[in-house]
């Protein structure tokens, strides 16, 4: 085995590492957020990602619009998309056992995936842009600007999400309901509601996902798959429901990614992230930051 | 008289099962096979998912360990498929009490099982598409070496066909003993009330690892079954989410924590994808998998006891209404 530890490769793949973690964690508040207010795990939200990155591509390459420009599109979109896929599956069972309804997105996950196959063929898609060129040079090491407005909008979106449930009514409304869902309904707030608002809020940070992913990554009808385990991974390892567990769980698979990439030869990479996971899983089963609950 | 009764009922009907072969064509026989060897998985599953109630979406991962091992032991050392079987059986046993081990050993449950071991069964596909030992993306080819038992291998589906009845029928017979036993009324009470279960001194950690082993090892089996019956093995297709969806959604739609469900589900779904399949494959790739997610989603909705369950319900309704009965039965636990 050829092992590389030369220390500018190690850098730049902890820069990339850095990068592709604030993207994963982008990626992946929608799913610990519905967690955390319905105990559902959305199994679709993958496939909803994907939605998202096809709706991104085809504004970017047919609409010829600027990608950042095109968040104004997929985030309301998405949020709608969210809201009537919980209306249409979710809301008539929102009684059963919730191992029922975690079934449900996982059918409608089926779904998704296979319509995109139906609709826009198997193929890899991807965009150009202006920015796809734009590096910027730290030293020796080189840092995407498009990744890095990403990482921005990672940051920015996780504390945009805390501080709507910290402050506003409908945040306070939100963490009640995922609290004592009973005692919520006596004080007078519609649960059903607040579950909505927060699918559909779980839901629309993936179009910002999708707006700021496509000017440096691919659509195609499976990309929801790996999208999605990355996803599950990073949950699992912030703690479910945790946001900041999110964020950090999104950073260290990120950087197990990259680094792995740049220290074990071509086929272990992989294996090395996946490593990291079982391990966390080992000895911090809760999560990152979340408290041991026993 | 009373108790032997479904014992009797399943070996009657594999035996009549075993009549098809002279009326099915090929075509039919493939799918018949089809529907055994799903059938046989989702009755393992149905172990984990129905009767202990922790829905592993990731049974996937104990239908490959059997099948990648029987295929690398028999290309690799020229072995007969019945080596790899006990191999097969003893790693996914490992594997499963591992998994089974880190999940359950907190009060960490439902949705938390369900994500770790989605989370590895995809890790798996990754893993094993990159061991070039093992075929990498592409898979592994077994090669033919003629009508033998000896090398679980035959001419035509017919061998496979009885092969697939006797693993199905064992597999009932199992889940039907096993109903009345201890183990199982152990599971059954972990499912309605984990905390009731435990305060009763019901050891549910060690309940839930044995069901996870029990229905990881089942599954392993039918892995090598299906390694044997296709002759290859690829990541995507014995490991992996839609495998490990696959699985379950037979037992779901046929009846949760019954022991006909999952056969039900199977006979039911299988021809009825494989016939979409060869219908509309070419011209809408994904039509299959289109039809499983809409009846999953259905099933969801509209009838989460499955079809034992309906058919129970229905029953009930038609007792109450024919005579009063003096004690209500209760529903979900159809035979």
């Amino acid at each position: 085995m050829n092992l590389n530890f030369s220390g500018a490769v190690l850098s730049q793949a902890v820069a990339s590492g850095i990068m592709l973690g604030g993207l994963f964690a982008l990626m992946s508040i929608g799913l610990t957020l519905i967690w955390g207010v319905m105990k559902i795990i959305n199994f679709a939200q993958g496939e909803f990602l994907m939605v998202a990155l096809y709706l991104a591509y085809f504004l970017v390459a047919r609409g010829h619009i600027d990608p950042y420009i095109t968040i104004i599109i997929t985030v309301p979109f998405m949020f709608f998309f969210g809201i009537g896929i919980f209306r249409a599956t979710i809301s008539p069972i929102l009684k059963d056992p919730v191992m029922n309804q975690i079934m449900l997105t996982l059918g409608v996950s089926l779904i998704l995936q296979n319509l995109a196959l139906m609709l826009f063929s198997a193929n890899v898609q991807s965009v150009n842009t202006r920015y796809s060129t734009w590096n910027i040079h730290l030293g020796s090491v080189v840092i995407s600007g498009t990744q890095l407005i990403a990482l921005v909008g990672s940051v920015l979106c996780t504390l945009g999400v805390w501080y709507f449930l910290k402050t506003t009514d409908s945040g306070r409304a939100i963490r009640a309901s995922a609290q004592n869902p009973t005692a919520a309904t006596l004080m007078g707030i519609d649960v059903p509601r607040t579950y909505l608002l927060a699918f559909g809020l779980g839901s629309a940070t993936l179009g910002l996902a999708g707006s700021l992913m496509i000017p440096f990554y691919y659509t195609s009808p499976t990309v929801g798959v790996f999208l999605g385990l990355i996803m599950f991974i990073v949950v699992v390892l912030g703690g479910m429901g945790n946001l900041l567990g999110c964020f950090v769980g999104g950073l260290v698979i990120g950087l197990a990614e990259t680094v792995g990439a740049a220290v074990f030869p071509g086929s272990l990479a992989r294996v090395f992230t996946f490593s990291i996971f079982i391990i966390f899983l080992l000895f911090r089963p809760q999560g990152v930051l979340s408290k041991r609950q026993t | 008289m009373n108790l032997k009764m479904p014992y009797i009922r399943i070996v009657v009907i594999g035996a009549l099962i075993c009549l098809l072969p002279l009326v099915l064509s090929t075509f039919y026989m493939h799918i018949a096979v089809l529907v055994l060897i799903w059938a046989f998985l989702a009755c393992a599953w149905n172990i984990i998912g129905g009767y202990a109630g922790q829905h592993s979406l990731g049974n996937g991962l104990y239908m490959g360990i059997g099948a990648y091992t029987v295929a690398y032991l028999v290309n690799r050392f020229n072995l007969t498929p019945w080596v790899g079987l006990v191999v097969a059986i003893i790693l996914s046993a490992a594997a499963a009490a591992f998994i089974g081990w880190i999940v359950f050993r907190y009060a960490l449950k439902g949705a938390y099982f369900a994500l770790v071991t989605i989370a590895l069964t995809e890790a798996a596909v990754y893993v094993v598409s990159n061991i070039p030992a093992l075929g990498g993306a592409g898979g592994m080819q077994m090669e033919y070496r003629g009508n033998s038992l000896a090398y679980m291998q035959f001419a035509g589906q017919n061998g496979y066909f009885y092969m697939g009845v006797v693993l199905v029928v064992f597999i009932l017979l199992l889940t039907q003993w096993y109903k009345r036993k201890r183990f199982f009324y152990q599971l059954i009470a972990v499912r309605e009330n984990e905390d009731a279960a435990e305060a009763l001194g019901v050891d549910t950690v060690k309940a839930k690892i044995k069901a996870n082993v029990m229905s990881g090892v089942l599954c392993a089996v039918g892995g090598v079954f299906y390694a044997q019956y296709f002759l290859y093995v690829g990541p995507r297709s014995v490991f992996g989410e839609v495998v490990s969806v696959q699985i379950l959604i037979y037992a779901i739609v046929g009846g949760l924590g019954t022991t006909w469900g999952p056969v039900v589900g199977a006979v039911l779904l299988v021809p009825l994808s494989e016939i979409t399949r060869g219908q509309l494959g070419n011209s809408f790739p994904g039509s299959q998998l289109l039809l499983y997610g809409l009846v999953m989603v259905l099933t969801m909705m509209f009838m989460p006891f499955g079809i034992m369950g309906l058919a129970d319900r229905l029953r009930q309704r038609w007792q109450h209404r024919s005579a009063t009965p003096l004690v209500d039965s209760q529903g979900g636990e159809a035979s």
